[in-house]
């Protein structure tokens, strides 16, 4: 994957800047999402409150410690006296403050998950449409794998980030804040005590990940090294059971399950001392809240009733600490992931200019003094001149690497000819001043090894039209001579092809796309080597109907077969990037070229069948 | 792509699957028992801390006095620590579990792979196999391991919190306990949703990739047909499924929270009122009612706990059963008892009974359909092959020209008739004497990641590196090894991917040669390889039929014309059969075949040819 060199100067912070594009007319949710959970959080911490007041004052005789309009309200129906016969009101505040804070707790968390995954859902649309606009030669460059990788490991890496780890960032920032102010307002040197240990913990957690960081990529290795030597024991199955190398094999199993084993276990040694000094610090801060408690109650500091209070807050405190110092560590990987995404979010995608046009497509084809060269290395086409008069039939015959494929790439836009070397007209127009989309809705192409996707047959002919009525696909499958192969399959037109249903021959495959192409109707078609994979007779049958069906259209046929391209109006000979010959099959035969090579190779064939005869 | 996942035949605990897979469990025994007593005394150890709260309250605070508190507070730091060591140890006990069960898990299913037969492999796909050996595995040891930890945990905390609450006071326990059914209920009907919930979010999930696959490897075919938003509209509807399970699981999860929090408040409120009015009437210490309080917020997520053990560990039923199927999955073609017994098995061959092989192979009335169904390919097929005669299949992609190959190298057995090699029937002998005695080239050869010298020394362990030199040196692929970065020590990549189709070919005629095979298959490449190399390749063929008996899935017609008998095969079956000429002749299948193929290298000679005069 290619990255400028302004994009490695972005910093971490940049990488998660990228994320707010994405969350574009979501921000008031996020908003009001992080207000409803820090009052479900409130209320969560004021049932303490509620135990203690219920302990000190109403069971206890301590004065009520709160704000004056609830001490007249608690008077005016009766003090304490009326609260100690009725015990249970005390009881309905802990309910209805349980009840609200569930309440709010789970609006919260509703808003906050369709916040970020709202925001995961566009992040993966705008992933996919941008990797469909972006340009041919990028898809050309980047592996698929290592593209998939990034379009699910990464984003599923990001939605942790945004859906859960962000959730409980904010989440636990609100508790700190609330049952801090609470503790301090209660009293300072035991919230002070319960401070101290809240850098301990999210630094002694948060410091572990990053140093074990290694060891697990390590152990992930191990299991990805094992896990490759078994994917490569089973694909090449043939070659174990051919050699008879299946003991060998066990062997070489044997080793790599017990690295990977004795790693995770002793990863497992590091991980559970980290459990233990974990539960140790954690139980250190709980017993000095309780000692220190104790000790400030005896000395008539604080009640009884808040000294549970502190206990019970502290409690609420010691996982989401913990669990912080975890997160923290992780964010460099959100990092990573989104430097990754964000590589194939920077790509440039294909932009057509304001001034493009959609003028009609049914003119000479003309190429102009055309030269092409792909990476700046070797020249693919070197002056290219020619012109398929609208209507006609143009044949292209060339070695594999004399730069057919190209001209097709070039006439269908898939590559843009740099300004100064020639330009590519038709009827007049040049085809940089044309929508891309338009010029590909002209020009159909059939590619030497077509993709089929993992549809029905039906869908993948009639993939480009709205109109999927079977008689019309149909008949575009009699034209390239498909139909009654697909009609020979169980499930006829609705089999699915690919992975997950049947495999076609390579001679199929480039039928349907035929029929795929020739339903575009368009008024340029070409086939890029398109009938390599049929043999001769079924050639000679399709190239009988297309011209039936192609009677209207400019047809460039590209092939290295004699009898195809004999019937074309004019054919040209490519060797090296160059234009070699041109001209009708009979002006070819007459002279003494690379075509009349060809052709008579071609016919010996029937010589050697007299031979044999 | 992945194999949907197979919906468990038990949707409750079954004793039955659980002992299918113990013997797998019972080596590490003596861990997992360890981890159980040792979970006992840190679930004891939980339920003191409340009690010690309940101590400060009852001797130092409400007495207003702090003599004792120094060993209150050893006492309590002792308790701690122990604790810290007892985690630490039983979380190595639980990884040692973990992956030796793992491990022997992945081992057992290895070992039975190798022996499994052809049709096998040919009807599951690689990922859905290799789930079973590795993820399947690393989740029973990991549910047996940490899930047993957690539950037995849980569950002796739960107890011991009951039964020392019933020791403080008994009426006040019961009030706490009487919420206990409404958590377990709730908690069960919340699990079994959300956890029905989550496999249609996997199978989403997995949409959504095959979709992202689909949109990365088809790009550049749309854009030839303008059909990118089409694309992106058929997406965003998968994503926008995917956003609504996602919230609706959500949603789910955050109402079972708070309706539990509900539950444990109103215990809360139990204690309280009651508790309260016990303290006034100085029936019960204050510091008992906050242990009570304590125990009545502590004890709902161990609850919790449990009720998620219990959901992994009938999930994990689905793991096993995918394990136990596979190991019980039966080779279809195994060797007799009788077999076995005089020539070994495959793991431990008896060399010394074997017979040496001359290699005539004579298919006798042979019926044939593949196991997975259809209709028979071959039927009543006769054909001798004399030892050192050279056989070509042709046909187009596809046309299921591997069969006979298949059958002659016994990866699949006749349904009907026989297969004589030497004038014996092959299934009188082992396996693995035949396979020994076969050197196969495929057409993407397959290396195996390592060197260039591992991977010829595959065809002959015992080779010495002068005999893989002097192997190497035979097919011609000395030059382009020594050409390499590190010559015979170079690394040839994953499954051999940092070398050129036309090296790895080069490699494994090296590899077939030093297992000096009688019999030899090629399964030629149809890529197109540098006429150089093409040239090389050819010697190195040459060399190869030499005195062997050989099949070839042959594409080129160079190749084509090496074979004494040609077999053509169309939709499976062998519909003609002859030499060169006598098929040419025919003006059959054959004819339009070769004159395909003919026509394809005239073109490229010439451009070549024309190359070479500039």
């Amino acid at each position: 994957m290619s990255t400028n060199s302004t994009e490695q100067k972005k910093s971490n912070g940049a990488q998660f800047k990228m994320l707010l594009r994405f969350s574009k007319g979501l921000k008031g949710k996020f908003i009001i999402s992080v207000i409803i959970m820090s009052i479900s959080i409130l209320f969560s911490y004021l049932n303490p409150q509620v135990i203690r007041l219920t302990v000190d004052s109403v069971i206890g005789d301590k004065p009520f410690n709160l704000p004056q309009f609830a001490v007249d309200l608690i008077n005016s129906i009766g003090g304490r006296i009326y609260l100690r016969q009725n015990l249970i009101l005390c009881a309905v505040f802990v309910v209805i403050f349980a009840v609200i804070s569930g309440v709010t707790n789970y609006y919260g968390r509703v808003g906050m998950a369709q916040f970020s995954e709202k925001l995961i859902l566009n992040l993966r649309n705008t992933l996919y449409g941008h990797i469909q606009r972006l340009e041919y030669s990028w898809h050309v460059k980047n592996q698929t794998g290592d593209i998939i990788q990034r379009c699910t490991s990464d984003v599923d890496v990001v939605r942790n980030f945004v859906a859960n780890q962000c959730m409980e960032m904010f989440r636990t920032i609100f508790l700190l804040i609330i049952s801090l102010s609470l503790m301090f307002s209660m009293n300072v040197k035991l919230s002070l005590i319960a401070l101290v240990f809240i850098p301990i913990v999210i630094v002694y957690s948060g410091g572990f990940f990053a140093m074990i960081r290694k060891r697990f990529q390590t152990a992930d290795e191990a299991e990805g090294a094992l896990s490759a030597m078994v994917q490569e024991n089973f694909t090449g199955v043939r070659v174990v059971r051919a050699f008879g190398r299946q003991a060998y094999e066990i062997e070489r199993f044997d080793e790599k399950n017990n690295t990977f084993s004795n790693l995770w276990i002793k990863l497992g040694y590091v991980l559970g001392a980290y459990w233990g000094v974990g539960d140790f610090v954690s139980g250190m801060q709980v017993l000095s809240i309780i000692v220190f408690g104790t000790l400030e109650a005896v000395s008539g500091n604080i009640t009884l009733g808040e000294f549970l209070v502190f206990v019970l807050y502290n409690n609420m405190l010691v996982w989401p600490i913990r669990s912080f110092g975890r997160i923290l560590s992780e964010l460099s990987k959100t990092s990573v992931s989104l430097k990754r995404i964000d590589e194939i979010l920077s790509a440039k995608e294909e932009q057509d200019n304001p001034d493009d046009t959609t003028p009609d497509m049914n003119g000479d084809i003309c190429f102009e003094n055309v030269n092409f060269d792909y990476y700046g290395i070797r020249p693919v086409l070197k002056d290219i001149n020619f012109t398929i008069k609208a209507g006609t039939t143009f044949g292209i015959l060339g070695s594999t690497g004399s730069g057919k494929s190209t001209i097709v790439a070039l006439l269908d836009r898939l590559y843009d000819l740099p300004e100064n070397s020639g330009k590519i007209t038709v009827g007049g127009v040049d085809i940089r001043k044309i929508e891309r989309s338009w010029v590909r809705s002209n020009v159909g192409v059939v590619l030497q090894e077509p993709f089929l996707f993992s549809k029905t047959i039906r869908e993948n002919i009639g993939v480009s039209t709205e109109d999927d009525d079977l008689r019309l696909i149909r008949r575009f499958a009699q034209a390239a001579a498909v139909d009654d192969s697909i009609m020979n399959f169980s499930e006829g037109y609705d089999t699915i092809v690919g992975e997950r249903g049947v495999t076609l021959s390579g001679g199929q495959k480039q039928r349907v796309a035929i029929a795929r192409m020739l339903i575009q109707n368009t008024p340029i078609k070409v086939f890029d080597d398109s009938l390599s994979a049929v043999d001769a007779e079924t050639d000679a049958k399709i190239r009988k109907s297309l011209k039936e069906n192609t009677s209207n259209s400019t047809v460039i046929l590209i092939s290295h077969r004699i009898t195809t391209l004999m019937q074309a109006d004019m054919i040209m000979v490519l060797d090296d990037g160059k234009i070699v010959e041109m001209g009708t099959h009979s002006e070819l035969m007459k002279k003494d070229g690379i075509y009349k090579k060809i052709a008579d190779i071609q016919g010996s064939m029937e010589n050697e069948l007299e031979e044999v005869r | 792509m992945t194999v949907d996942e197979k919906t468990p035949s038990q949707k409750n605990f079954s004793p039955a699957v659980w002992k299918k897979i113990w013997p797998f469990i019972s080596p590490v025994k003596k861990y997992l028992i360890a981890v159980l007593i040792l979970m006992m005394i840190t679930a004891s150890i939980d339920i003191s801390f409340p009690l010690f709260q309940k101590y400060a309250i009852d001797n130092f605070i409400t007495k207003m006095q702090s003599n004792g508190i120094v060993g209150f507070t050893v006492l309590y730091f002792l308790v701690l620590a122990f604790q810290t060591v007892l985690v630490v140890i039983f979380s190595r006990f639980s990884m040692v579990a973990e992956m030796n069960i793992g491990k022997v898990l992945k081992r057992a299913t290895f070992v039975h792979l190798q022996k499994l037969s052809f049709s096998y492999y040919n009807q599951t796909p690689v990922g859905y196999i290799l789930a079973r050996v590795m993820s399947d595995t690393n989740r029973i040891g990991g549910v047996v391991a940490w899930g047993l930890t957690d539950i037995v945990w849980a569950l002796f905390y739960v107890i011991g919190v009951f039964i020392s609450m019933v020791l403080l006071d008994f009426k006040l326990a019961l009030l706490v306990i009487t919420v206990v059914p409404f958590i377990a209920v709730i908690t069960v009907y919340f699990q079994n949703k959300i956890l029905k919930l989550n496999r249609e979010i996997r199978k989403v999930n997995s949409e959504m990739t095959g979709d992202f696959n689909e949109g990365i490897v088809g790009a550049r075919t749309s854009k030839t047909l303008v059909i990118e938003e089409k694309n992106l509209s058929e997406f965003s509807q998968v994503t926008s499924k995917m956003y609504r399970k996602t919230i609706q699981s959500t949603m789910l999860n955050a109402m079972y929270i708070p309706i539990v929090t509900f539950f444990s408040s109103v215990a809360v409120v139990f204690v309280l009122t009651k508790g309260g009015y016990m303290v006034m009437d100085n029936a019960l210490q204050l510091g008992t009612l906050s242990a009570f309080i304590s125990y009545a917020l502590g004890i709902f997520d161990p609850i919790q706990q449990i009720a998620r053990g219990l959901a992994d560990f009938v999930a994990t039923q689905a793991n096993i059963e995918r394990v136990t199927d596979l190991l019980e999955t039966e080779p279809i073609i195994k060797d007799t008892p009788e077999v076995i017994e005089k020539y070994g098995d495959t793991l431990s061959p008896k060399r010394e009974n074997w017979e040496k092989i001359n290699g005539e192979i004579e298919f006798k009335h042979v019926w044939f359909k593949y196991p997975d169904g259809g209709d028979y390919v071959l039927e009543d097929f006769n054909l001798k092959i004399p030892a050192g005669t050279t056989v070509a299949i042709v046909g187009e992609t596809g046309a299921g020209k591997s069969t006979l190959v298949n059958l002659a190298c016994r990866f699949f057995e006749p349904t009907r008739g026989e297969i004589l090699i030497d004038g014996k029937d092959y299934r009188e002998r082992s396996q693995l004497w035949l396979h020994s005695n076969i050197g196969y080239v495929l057409q993407n050869p397959h290396l195996f990641s390592g060197t260039v010298k591992e991977n010829i020394r595959y065809g002959n362990l015992n080779a010495t590196d002068e005999d893989i030199r002097h192997a190497a040196e035979l097919v011609s692929a000395d030059k382009v090894i020594n050409s390499m970065e590190n010559g015979y020590d170079s690394d040839v990549g994953e499954g051999g991917d940092r070398l050129s189709t036309g090296e790895k070919q080069l490699i494994s005629f090296a590899r077939a040669v030093l297992a000096d095979p009688r019999i030899f298959v090629l399964d030629e490449a149809t890529s197109s390889i540098d006429t150089q190399t093409e040239e090389l390749i050819q010697h190195a063929i040459s060399h190869l039929l030499n005195n062997r008996t050989s099949f070839l899935i042959a594409h080129r017609l160079s190749t084509i014309r090496k074979a004494d008998i040609i077999l053509v095969v169309r939709a499976g079956k062998i519909i003609e059969q002859g030499t060169h000429k006598e098929l040419l002749r025919a003006k059959g299948h054959y004819y339009s075949l070769y004159r395909k193929q003919f026509d394809q290298e005239a073109g490229e000679s010439v451009f070549s040819a024309s190359e070479k005069s500039k």
